[in-house]
C-alpha cells in the first residue's frame, strides 16, 4: 500500500486566489496513509508560473497576443498619465499662488479672495444636504421596508431615480431658474440654488441608502419584531443604525457633486462675489467662482489657487467616501 | 409615518414630473413660433434677426461627443480589461483610487486644465486658435475615462471565471482567452457603459464652454471652433429677453429630450442584462 502510493503525482488547485488559479504539484509524498495531511510544503512548485523570458519566448510565438498586451497596458498608462499630468500641473502652478490675499476675508477684484466663495459652498452643501437627506433616506425606507413585494410604485420610484441620475446639470439649472427663481418667486438666491442641487443629488442619496437598508441581514428585523417592537421602531433603532456607514458615504458622494457643481447654479444662485448672509442673498460658490475667474482671463494665477483648493477639498471627500465604503465592505465579509 | 416616507417616496416622481412640465411648457411655444422645421433644422442663429436654427449646435454636440467617444471608449475598455484582468492587486490598489477621483473632480477644474494645457498645445501643434472642436473632444474623452472605465470594470468582473478558465484550457494565450471570451461575454455591459458615456458627455457644459470656442456657426472641420447645445444656453442665457429666451429654454427642451433617449437606451440594455 504504501509503495503505490508513494512518487504520486498530485494537484492541488488552491480557489481562493480568482485571477490567477495557482496550481502546484507536489513531486513527491509521504507514504503515510492519508497523502493530504502530509503534504510537504517545501517541495511543492508552482508549475504555472513562468519567467520572463519564458512569457517572451511564447509572445514571439504569438504576436496577437503581444500587440494586445502591450495595447492593455498603454491604455492604462495613458489613463494614469493623464489623471496624474492634471493633478500635478494644477498642484505645482497652484500651490505658489496661495497667498495671504487669496485667503483674504473680503473679496474686491484686486485680491480675487476666495474665502466668502468656500464660505457659500459651505452654507450650500449644508443646505442642499439638509433638504435632500431627509427626503432620500425616508424615500429609501419606504422603498425597502414599507413597500410590499409587487408594489408597482418601488418601479416607478426607480425609474424616475435613474431618470434624475442621467440629467445633466444645465437642465437642472434651467428648470431651477424657470421654477425656483421665477415661479417660485425666490430670484438668484442660496435657497434656489440649494433646492435646485438637492434635487440633483437625490438620486444619489436615495440608492446608497437603499442599498445600505438592503445589506442589513433579515434576522435583525425579525429579532426585533420578535420582541414586540413595532415597524417605525424597529426601523429607527435597528435598521438605520446599522446602515448608517452606507448611508453617510452616499451623503458624502453627494457633498462632492454639489462642491463641484457649476452649471446648475450660474442662474439659481447668481454670482455675487460676497458671503450670504441670508437665505435670500445671491451667491456665487468656489466652482462657480473658479469659472468667472477663468472666464475673466484675466486671473489666471488666482485661478490655479482656486483649482488648487477645489481638488483638495474633492480629494479629501473622495477619500473619505472610499474608506467609509470600504468599511462597509469590510463589514459585510465579516 | 407610512405616509411621511410614502410622501418622500413621492418627491422623485413629482421632480421629473415638475422638470418635464415646466421645461416644455417654457420651451414649446418658441418652438411653435420659429416653427419646428426653422428650429432645429435652421442653420442660422441670429437672436436679434430673428433667426434661431439650432442645427449648428445639434451638429455640435454630435461632433464633440463622437470626439470624445473616439478617444474615451479604446482607451477606457483597454484599461478596464487591465484593471480587470491584467492589474496585480497592489497596483490595483494605487491606480483604482485615482480613477475614482477622477470621476469627482468637478468639470470647472477640467475645463481649467484643458484652458491652460489642452488649448495652448493644439495651437503649437496645428498653428490654429486653440479653441476647437478637437481640443474639446479630448478633454471629454478624458472626462469620460472614469465613467466608461468603472462600468466596464465591473461587468467584465462579472463574466464567470469558467470562460476564462476554459479558454486557457484550449491552449489560448492569457490575452486570447480575455479578449476572444470575457470581453464579449461583458458586451451588454460594455454598451451600458458606452451610452453613460455618450450622456456625460452631451451634457456636459463647463468644460466645453471654457476651450470650445463657441463660434456660432455650422461644424466645418475639427480645427475649427464648434458650439454645442449645451454651452449656447449657458452663453446667452444671461442677457436674453422675450422669444431669444424662449428658445434657449427650447434648447435645453432638445437636450432633455436626446438625454431621455440616452437613458431610456441604457435602462433598456441594464434591463437586457439582468435578464
Amino acid at each position: 500500500m504504501a509503495e503505490s502510493v508513494e512518487g504520486i503525482k498530485t494537484v492541488v488547485s488552491c480557489g481562493d486566489d480568482r485571477s490567477k488559479n495557482t496550481i502546484i504539484s507536489t513531486k513527491k509524498i509521504a507514504p503515510e496513509d492519508d497523502p493530504a495531511s502530509n503534504v510537504d510544503v517545501d517541495k511543492i512548485e508552482a508549475i504555472n508560473k513562468r519567467s520572463w523570458s519564458e512569457k517572451l519566448a511564447e509572445y514571439k510565438k504569438k504576436p496577437g497576443s503581444l500587440i494586445l498586451f502591450i495595447l492593455v497596458h498603454l491604455a492604462t498608462l495613458i489613463t494614469v498619465l493623464s489623471i496624474g499630468f492634471l493633478l500635478v500641473y494644477v498642484l505645482v502652478k497652484g500651490i505658489p499662488n496661495l497667498n495671504a490675499d487669496i485667503f483674504s476675508w473680503e473679496y474686491t477684484s484686486d485680491n480675487c479672495s476666495l474665502v466668502p466663495a468656500l464660505i457659500n459652498t459651505v452654507y450650500m452643501t449644508l443646505l442642499s444636504l439638509l433638504i435632500a437627506g431627509p427626503i432620500g433616506i425616508f424615500a429609501a425606507i419606504y422603498l425597502v421596508e414599507y413597500a410590499k413585494t409587487g408594489n408597482k410604485l418601488v418601479g416607478v420610484v426607480r425609474i424616475t431615480a435613474e431618470t434624475l441620475t442621467g440629467i445633466p446639470s444645465i437642465v437642472y439649472g434651467l428648470f431651477g431658474m424657470l421654477f425656483f427663481t421665477n415661479a417660485c418667486g425666490l430670484r438668484l438666491s442660496l435657497i434656489s440654488g440649494a433646492l435646485t442641487l438637492s434635487i440633483m443629488v437625490l438620486p444619489v442619496i436615495m440608492r446608497t441608502t437603499e442599498e445600505a437598508l438592503m445589506a442589513v441581514p433579515k434576522s435583525y428585523r425579525e429579532g426585533s419584531f420578535g420582541l414586540g417592537a413595532g415597524r417605525l421602531r424597529t426601523v429607527f433603532k435597528v435598521v438605520l443604525p446599522s446602515a448608517v456607514p452606507g448611508i453617510l458615504s452616499g451623503i458624502i458622494l453627494a457633498t462632492g457633486r454639489i462642491v463641484g457643481e457649476t452649471a446648475a447654479l450660474i442662474y439659481t444662485a447668481g454670482s455675487v462675489a460676497k458671503m450670504a448672509t441670508s437665505l435670500t442673498d445671491s451667491t456665487r460658490t468656489l466652482a462657480v467662482h473658479m469659472y468667472l475667474l477663468s472666464k475673466e482671463g484675466l486671473h489666471t494665477d488666482q485661478g490655479y489657487a482656486t483649482a488648487v483648493v477645489l481638488l483638495v477639498l474633492v480629494v479629501l471627500i473622495n477619500f473619505a467616501s472610499d474608506k467609509i465604503a470600504g468599511k462597509v465592505a469590510a463589514d459585510k465579509a465579516n | 409615518m407610512h405616509v411621511v416616507f410614502l410622501i418622500a417616496a413621492l418627491v422623485s416622481i413629482a421632480a421629473v414630473a415638475l422638470i418635464c412640465v415646466f421645461l416644455f411648457v417654457n420651451g414649446i411655444p418658441a418652438i411653435k413660433e420659429i416653427g419646428f422645421g426653422n428650429f432645429t433644422l435652421g442653420e442660422i442663429w441670429k437672436p436679434t434677426n430673428g433667426y434661431f436654427g439650432i442645427l449648428p449646435f445639434i451638429l455640435g454636440s454630435i461632433y464633440v461627443t463622437a470626439g470624445a467617444l473616439i478617444i474615451g471608449v479604446p482607451i477606457g475598455l483597454l484599461t478596464a480589461i487591465y484593471l480587470a484582468k491584467f492589474c496585480p492587486d497592489n497596483l490595483y490598489k494605487i491606480i483604482k483610487p485615482f480613477i475614482n477621483l477622477m470621476a469627482g473632480i468637478p468639470s470647472v477644474v477640467y475645463g481649467f486644465f484643458g484652458m491652460c494645457v489642452l488649448v495652448p498645445m493644439v495651437r503649437s501643434i496645428f498653428g490654429v486658435n486653440g479653441n476647437t472642436m478637437l481640443t474639446a473632444s479630448v478633454l471629454l474623452g478624458m472626462m469620460i475615462l472614469p465613467t466608461i472605465i468603472s462600468v466596464s470594470e465591473t461587468s467584465i468582473r462579472a463574466v464567470p471565471d469558467k470562460y476564462y478558465q476554459g479558454a486557457l484550457a484550449l491552449g489560448a494565450t492569457h490575452e486570447r482567452s480575455v479578449f476572444k471570451t470575457v470581453v464579449p461575454a461583458a458586451k451588454s455591459g460594455v454598451m451600458a457603459a458606452v451610452i453613460l458615456g455618450v450622456g456625460r458627455a452631451v451634457g456636459e457644459t463647463m468644460a466645453v464652454i471654457m476651450v470650445a470656442g463657441n463660434q456660432v456657426h455650422m461644424p466645418d472641420g475639427i480645427l475649427r471652433g464648434v458650439r454645442t447645445l449645451t454651452t449656447n444656453i449657458v452663453m446667452e442665457m444671461g442677457y436674453a429677453t422675450d422669444l431669444h429666451r424662449q428658445a434657449l429654454i427650447a434648447t435645453g427642451v432638445v437636450l432633455f429630450v436626446f438625454i431621455l433617449i440616452i437613458n431610456l437606451l441604457f435602462s433598456i440594455i441594464k434591463r437586457k442584462t439582468v435578464a
